[in-house]
């Protein structure tokens, strides 16, 4: 599958990424291997064998958006806070935190005693320089939008961070999971604006994380060490060996070949592949939702589109589950919004729209569109029929608006498909506006903040807010989440959002695709979330008896 | 042309490659005709099946049907066959028979532009040039045209040479015939029979070159079936759904192995001490 | 000498593919959406000198690529694009040196035995296999060997240089690691080219052997062996010769797919990814380095034809 989403959404979804091993959990995950014998005790050894499908970009997750980057990063690196099973934001290298009455102060108290891999003393002027670094014109991160806000960061002693914002941040926090950098082996280069010609681009990365750099060959593979001095104590697995092979076939061979130790599915490989016996010994497998959903929009500029009861008619009319089954091999979460299912943020408690091509009928009807005697659905005398644009090359997408061709032609409603070159489509018919409907998807970050891409004031060229979407409701609730650092009133905004736009659907919510991992079933320890595997992967262990490399 | 036509007729090879050639180019031809199903649209009650008597080469990932796919395929990389070694092949006469012709400093110029060319390893150009550019069947066909002119540009030139001082030509200089119908007229129909070789032999390159490209992802995109992103999608799969690795595999190796055997044959036929000369331009186009 | 137009016309050609692209490199780049910083992008402008004339492009181009400097990587890290290549560049020269000589080892006997025994089993049988070997597409029968030997039969790996943890093996198990990840690319690399050469090799053969020479060589009663191996063989080893340096860019090139598939980390694996990456710096390094590897190849091809055949002289192979 190729993923691309435009250019905010990556970088939202690359934090995700980073903080990695903690995106989000949940209650309801499945993992359906066989278990193994819980009473195997820990053990430190035995090498992780990991795939990668690209090569690492830079070994300094500040200045990468790439998944493998930030994969090997998040094993080298830590933050001031990581998240838990829900995605709330817990302490990492920060003990605790706590926000001003204003949301504007925030204060950290750093963990003492934290090492950085060579040895030194994780301080608060390391997280300091963090800041000065992301920040830091001539150093190229994606990320420098996200600290737009922040005034100032100083340390107060050893300890002590105090952050100031310019103004309430919802993401305030969250924005500190962000991969800590050292100050006394990065800041000359930064300061001369060679960051990347400071070993740790590439040779040399030093973190304070649970896992250390060992080496990197390009194109073959990146070792990691355990970390003796984490401070959640050393790691059980010894080694973590990273494979890069390009081609995702391959990698199945090779996991079923057991050369690799893990990878993500494909909805085909899981369903149809991977059922055997001895595959279902040799490895655990999880589904959990992904970090995106699919959508079907419209120019809501359109006035046929406008009108709230075409719509809604169009959401009876498609049946997601068709869609998830044809698609997906029914292996994707139905979405009733953009929010993840099983996060702390989602509500259910929305409006709903099961498949009823009668409630759709009567919809079309309140609206104005009768039948004519060719069966075509048509107002003033113009029958209904608009264009769907996707992007080329995805399989997935292009399905979908075929069954949505299907579904709405019973309806009287003409779709026409055309797949367009994701260059051209963004370019071309994106930013201009020049559309009638689309199905693409969004990646979700970690914080529930979507001001860019619903907010009424996001309408530009170069903004999100692609389908034009106004709603002072909607504008009022998504201003009050993002400015507050209360989570019980962020939750409320934010499910009223969900009510809201459930109600109004400025466009079809279709389903989160799951992600579907696969880990050796002789690693133990692996604790599934709705989010990931990945989370606290430095908790997993291989009892004595199934250890299969020897320890170095 | 009767010693010709009495000479391929005793190969039976080549008549058989003759005929596999002539076969595809028919049902590439007639696809909409043929074709059981539409080779685009998904069905997807139907993924994966096994051929049967309503899929007799089953389906793929997305339930289309891979006969129909294969059909239309066909299409696509004959297509690709043919436009690319046109391409190359009038690029290789003109810059061939300008370097044979008029030999000295314009023959010095071409031959080492060809010899050039020839330094470049062709899947590394393909790749540089591809990757300046949007991709699209025509910049696919054009891209291995341009790469792949050498061959046929020095065996013009080498015909050209021995024309050159036939009687026939040196006459119609005599008389004060122009150079381009001189080249027109005499001395390029004399020189067609081992172009018409090297283009035989360039067609199956020009497909295994293109299902090469589209194996790696960066042939001929989606939505067009071709055999090589057939065996793209299908490698993913290849354990679930052999037939779609092993139906276009086969068809690109039949493909191949009968334009090699009609190209030869047709060497053969033409002038049996053509072998030498005609047979490296022949044979993958990497 | 002549390697030095050459060198120049390599740089040229590969400078004029940037200038292939209809519209902007950058604008190219941009246009995919994908976050980027934009000073290595400054930097490919100011390396290549777009917004100046073409031949003041050009040249200043050549400047910098004769020391080797072809700019940095657009990718985050932003390493000179000579330290990637210089990273990967053995293991594409190994693998195409081992299918080389594995080329020869296999094809001239191949090829004498045919010749030898012309329209005997052995040789009708090669004919075939030689038809075969040309039209099979390599990536397929990759990944068939790839699942029948790699995941069916478990007898060889399925791909990589070796073993993550091969530097934890003995000294000889370390070899043996090694050999056996090159089993499967070698075979797949080679089986086309080799079904060429022993054609050739065959068709040199018959030629010489009906040469006056080697007719008198058996009219004085010389054994047989010592006419085919002795007079025959040398004088057909000098087409041989030529075709295996003109192949080189075929082998090369067949690298891209092998390194793909196998995942082998070398130059064709670069290339593929600096292509889907739109790392234009990296691909520029890559072409103008491997045209200059052929080159090379070329001209070591020449020398060892004067080796061979002292009557001829280095530096004017016939270039008819």
């Amino acid at each position: 599958m190729r993923w691309r989403v435009p250019r905010r959404a990556v970088a939202a979804v690359a934090l995700c990424a980073m903080a990695a091993t903690g995106c989000s959990h949940g209650a309801d995950s499945a993992m359906d291997s066989v278990v193994p014998s819980a009473s195997a005790a820990p053990a430190y050894g035995d090498t992780f064998i990991d795939s990668l499908l690209g090569n690492i970009s830079s070994l300094i997750p500040t200045i990468t958006s790439d998944n493998a980057s930030h994969e090997v990063g998040s094993q080298i690196y830590s933050g001031l806070v990581t998240f838990d099973k829900d995605l709330k934001p817990v302490g990492d290298l920060a003990e605790s935190w706590e926000f001003s009455k204003d949301c504007r102060d925030l204060t950290f108290r750093l963990r003492p005693g934290v090492k950085w891999h060579d040895g030194q003393p994780f301080t608060a002027d390391d997280v300091v320089f963090t800041w000065q670094t992301i920040i830091d014109p001539r150093v190229p991160s994606p990320y420098k939008s996200e600290y737009g806000l922040v005034e100032s960061v100083r340390a107060d002693g050893p300890d002590v961070v105090r952050v100031h914002y310019s103004q309430p941040f919802a993401k305030a926090l969250t924005n500190w999971a962000t991969a800590m950098l050292p100050k006394h082996l990065l800041e000359r280069y930064v300061r001369e604006g060679r960051i990347r010609e400071a070993p740790q681009n590439w040779s040399a990365p030093v973190g304070t994380g649970p896992y250390r750099f060992k080496e990197l060959r390009s194109g073959e593979k990146v070792v990691l060490v355990s970390n003796p001095d984490y401070w959640e104590g050393r790691p059980y697995i010894s080694r973590i060996v990273y494979r890069i092979i390009p081609s995702q076939a391959t990698t199945f061979l090779e996991l079923k070949a057991k050369g690799v130790d893990a990878m993500l599915l494909t909805a085909l490989q899981y369903q149809r592949q991977t059922s055997y016996p001895a595959f279902r010994q040799a490895y655990q497998r999880f589904r959990h939702p992904g970090n995106a959903y699919t959508y079907v929009g419209f120019n809501l500029k359109d006035p046929r589109f406008a009108d709230r009861r075409v719509r809604q008619a169009f959401a009876y009319a498609i049946d997601k589950r068709q869609v998830m089954e044809g698609v997906r091999l029914g292996l994707a979460r139905e979405a009733t919004g953009p929010y993840k299912p099983g996060t702390w943020v989602y509500t259910d408690k929305v409006k709903t729209y099961p498949y009823d091509m009668d409630k759709a009928r009567r919809l079309l009807a309140e609206a104005g569109w009768t039948r004519n005697s060719d069966g075509l659905l048509v107002k003033d005398g113009r029958p209904f029929s608009f264009e769907v644009l996707t992007n080329q090359g995805n399989d997935e997408r292009k399905k979908i608006a075929e069954i949505v061709q299907a579904q709405l032609r019973e309806l009287g409603v003409t779709v026409e498909i055309r797949p367009l070159e994701w260059a051209a489509l963004l370019k071309e018919y994106i930013k201009k506006r020049k559309f009638e409907a689309i199905v693409l998807g969004w990646g979700i970050g970690i914080d529930p903040d979507q001001y860019v891409v619903w907010h009424s004031s996001q309408t530009g060229p170069d903004q999100l807010n692609h389908i034009s979407y106004a709603n002072p409701e909607v504008d009022r609730l998504l201003e009050a989440g993002r400015t507050s650092c209360v989570q019980s009133e962020r939750v409320k905004s934010y499910h009223q959002l969900q009510e809201v736009l459930a109600d109004d659907l400025p466009l079809v919510f279709l389903y989160f695709a799951d992600a579907l991992p696969v880990v050796a079933s002789r690693i133990h320890g692996v604790d599934p979330g709705p989010n990931g595997v990945r989370w606290q992967s430095f908790k997993w262990f291989v009892p004595r008896p199934l250890q299969r490399y020897t320890a170095g | 042309m009767n010693a010709f036509w009495r000479a391929l007729s005793k190969n039976r090879l080549a008549l058989g490659g003759g005929a596999v050639v002539l076969t595809l180019a028919v049902m590439a031809v007639a696809a909409p005709l043929v074709a059981p199903h539409d080779p685009h649209k998904p069905d997807t009650k139907r993924i994966l099946e096994a051929p049967s008597s309503r899929h007799w080469l089953g389906t793929d990932q997305v339930g289309r049907d891979v006969l129909s796919r294969m059909l239309y395929g066909a299409r696509v990389s004959l297509a690709v066959g043919f436009v690319s070694v046109g391409i190359a092949t009038a690029i290789g006469i003109a810059l061939g028979s300008a370097a044979g012709y008029h030999g000295g400093t314009v023959d010095a110029a071409v031959m080492r532009l060809v010899d050039l060319m020839l330094v470049f390893p062709r899947f590394f150009l393909l790749l540089a040039v591809l990757a300046f550019l949007t991709p699209s069947i025509w910049t696919i066909m054009s891209v291995i045209g341009l790469t792949g002119w050498m061959g046929v540009a020095r065996l013009v030139r080498a015909e050209f040479l021995a024309l050159k001082e036939r009687e026939f030509v040196i006459w119609s200089q005599s008389v004060g015939a122009s150079a381009v119908r001189i080249i027109w007229r005499h001395i390029l129909p004399n020189a067609m029979a081992p172009v018409l070789v090297a283009m035989t032999l360039g067609i199956p390159a020009a497909i295994l070159t293109e299902s090469g490209l589209s194996f790696l992802g960066l042939g001929v995109r989606p939505p067009h079936a071709t055999w090589g992103n057939i065996l793209n999608d299908g490698k993913e799969v290849i354990e679930l759904a052999w037939w779609l690795s092993v139906y276009p595999g086969v068809a690109i190796l039949l493909t191949v192995l009968s334009y090699n055997l009609l190209g030869e044959g047709i060497r053969d036929a033409l002038d049996p001490r053509l072998r030498q000369s005609v047979g490296r331009f022949g044979g993958r186009g990497r | 000498m002549f390697a030095i137009p050459l060198l120049l016309g390599i740089t040229f050609i590969s400078f004029m593919v940037i200038h292939l692209a209809p519209g902007d490199p950058v604008e190219i780049i941009s246009g995919e959406g994908i976050p980027i910083d934009l000073k290595p992008l400054q930097d490919f402008y100011k390396l290549y000198g777009l917004d100046q004339p073409l031949h003041v492009q050009y040249w200043n181009w050549l400047k910098r690529i004769v020391r080797l400097d072809f700019g940095q990587s657009f990718a985050p890290h932003g390493r000179p694009v000579i330290h990637m290549i210089r990273e990967r560049l053995p293991v594409t020269l190994a693998l195409n040196v081992i299918e080389m000589l594995i080329m020869v080892a296999l094809s001239v006997p191949v090829g004498v035995t045919s010749a030898t025994r012309q329209y005997s089993t052995f040789d009708k049988s090669t004919t075939v296999f030689v038809f075969v070997g040309f039209a099979t597409p390599d990536f397929w029968l990759a990944v068939m060997l790839q699942i029948l030997l790699g995941v069916h039969l478990g007898w060889l790996p399925i791909s990589g240089l070796r073993l993550p943890v091969w530097e934890y093996l003995p000294f000889w198990q370390q070899q043996w690691d090694f050999l056996s990840h090159l089993i499967l690319p070698i075979t797949v690399a080679t089986f086309g080219g080799l079904a060429g050469y022993s054609r050739y090799m065959r068709q040199s053969m018959l030629e010489v052997i009906r040469q006056d020479y080697v007719q008198s060589a058996r009219a004085k009663g010389l054994p047989e062996s010592v006419v085919i191996g002795k007079h025959a063989l040398r004088n057909a080893m000098l087409p041989i010769v030529t075709v295996l340096g003109l192949s080189v860019p075929g082998l090369i090139g067949g690298s891209v797919i092998i390194e793909t598939i196998f995942a082998l980390p070398g130059m064709g694996q670069l290339m593929v990814q600096a292509v889907f990456e739109r790392d234009y710096p990296v691909i520029m390094g890559n072409l103008v380095i491997v045209a200059s590897l052929t080159l090379f190849a070329n001209l070591v091809a020449d020398l060892s034809y004067g080796l061979i055949d002292p009557r001829i002289r280095v530096g004017r192979r016939g270039r008819a």
